[in-house]
């Protein structure tokens, strides 16, 4: 027996699941059973050799630097299939958002990226990038044809900034963009119900890739236009078609 | 559906949708509503540049709609929309994507030739709003 205790020395220096800890209920990792019904149930278990079980055993074991290098993050879609199914209420998701962030921003995939910094520099807040005036182009003559070649939808509507309407409808860019007359059937429904609704002028654009970045600020912003726009016009409810 | 309103929406989707194309062409994937699983366009998978695992995700969703035997899938947003789509064309499962709100015009009959883009050949002529509008392919 030795004389005295072994000590081991220095400090534990802090490692990602410190970081990640807040997350956890009761801040404890050993609460997962490794039960695996997160695995089983992820599509993207198997994928470079990882999934949800793998990858908190591995946060466990401080294996960080092989978490960070590993690409699987952003083969998460966020659907919360584990964490709904997880018996001890540990979310994965967030906890993989939180990985994402603690890649440089620079470095994250370049179309997520592009598509964030496109949108944070417009007023449309568009990750296609189109201005509030192309947009209200493009409605105001799509709106005028389909008045004039479908006469029953004579008065059909695709209000722009019109103020105190009941519902701030957002649309995502791809229709302006790319399919226009995809617009029109949802006017039609609007307009057969007899909803009283209108698009925001700016901060129109539905999409969000900052979430998706996890790039806290631009997620922040883009939300938080939309719901001053929203709160301007005087509209009831902000109808997401997202 | 698992991530905001839960079930309850998804029945009510369930029930204007039976409303617009008959109970008896309505077939349920499973697993169906909360316990689905996501076809894997959305957290920005489908921007970040890896087809490969994105395929690889989306093909539990393939394999689950070809169960079914449905032409049409409907597609809750344009993530979903997108990814669907390309998994039709690259699995070849040949199925159609569409928005709700293409089917709910089709059937109050107030769809037009040009807002029936994703629309198959089968449903195309059916019930036209306008059918003298003329569409230019591009
Ligand atoms: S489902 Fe929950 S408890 Fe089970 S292995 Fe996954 S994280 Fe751990
Ligand atoms: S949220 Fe991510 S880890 Fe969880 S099941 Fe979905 S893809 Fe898998």
């Amino acid at each position: 027996m030795a004389e005295t205790a072994i000590k081991l020395g220095g400090k534990r220096k802090p490692n990602l699941l410190d970081e990640l800890r807040e997350m956890l209920p009761q801040g404890n990792l050993n609460l997962c059973l490794t039960c695996g019904l997160c695995s089983s149930g992820c599509p993207s278990s198997s994928f470079d050799d990882m999934d949800p079980r793998k990858f908190l055993r591995m946060l466990s074991l401080g294996m960080d630097e092989e978490i960070l290098a590993s690409r699987w993050p952003w083969f998460c879609s966020m659907c919360q299939r584990c964490s709904r199914v997880c018996p001890m209420q540990i979310d994965i998701p967030q906890m993989i958002y939180k990985l994402r962030q603690k890649v440089p921003r620079s470095e994250r995939p370049k179309g997520i990226l592009h598509s964030c910094d496109a949108a944070l520099a417009n007023e449309s807040l568009s990750a296609m990038g189109t201005s509030p005036e192309d947009f209200e182009w493009i409605v105001n003559d799509v709106l005028e044809e389909t008045q004039t070649d479908q006469p029953e939808f004579k008065d059909l509507e695709a209000p722009l900034d019109k103020e105190g309407a009941h519902f701030l409808v957002n649309q995502n860019s791809r229709e302006p963009m790319t399919e226009p007359d995809e617009m029109v059937p949802l006017w039609k429904i609007l307009h057969q119900v007899g909803a009283s609704w209108t698009y925001p002028k700016t901060a129109w654009a539905a999409e969000n890739y900052c979430l998706f970045m996890a790039d806290d600020e631009g997620w922040e912003h883009i939300t938080r236009k939309a719901a001053e726009v929203t709160d301007k016009l005087g509209c009831k409810i902000f109808l997401n078609t997202e | 559906m698992r991530k905001s309103f839960g079930d309850a929406i998804a029945d009510d989707l369930r029930y204007a949708l039976k409303a617009c194309i008959g109970e008896e062409n309505f077939i349920d994937m499973q697993p169906n509503k909360s316990n689905n699983y996501c076809c894997g366009g959305g957290g920005g998978f489908l921007q970040s540049g890896f087809p490969e695992e994105r395929r690889g995700y989306g093909k539990i969703k393939d394999d689950q709609i070809k169960e079914t035997g449905a032409t049409y899938v409907i597609a809750g947003c344009h993530n979903c929309h997108a990814q669907i789509h390309d998994l039709s064309e690259h699995f070849g499962g040949g199925y159609h994507v569409v928005h709700f709100w293409t089917i709910l015009c089709l059937a109050l009959g107030i769809l037009s030739p040009k807002e029936r883009a994703y629309l198959g050949p089968d449903l195309k002529k059916v019930n036209v709003f306008h059918d003298e509008i003329e569409v230019f392919e591009v």
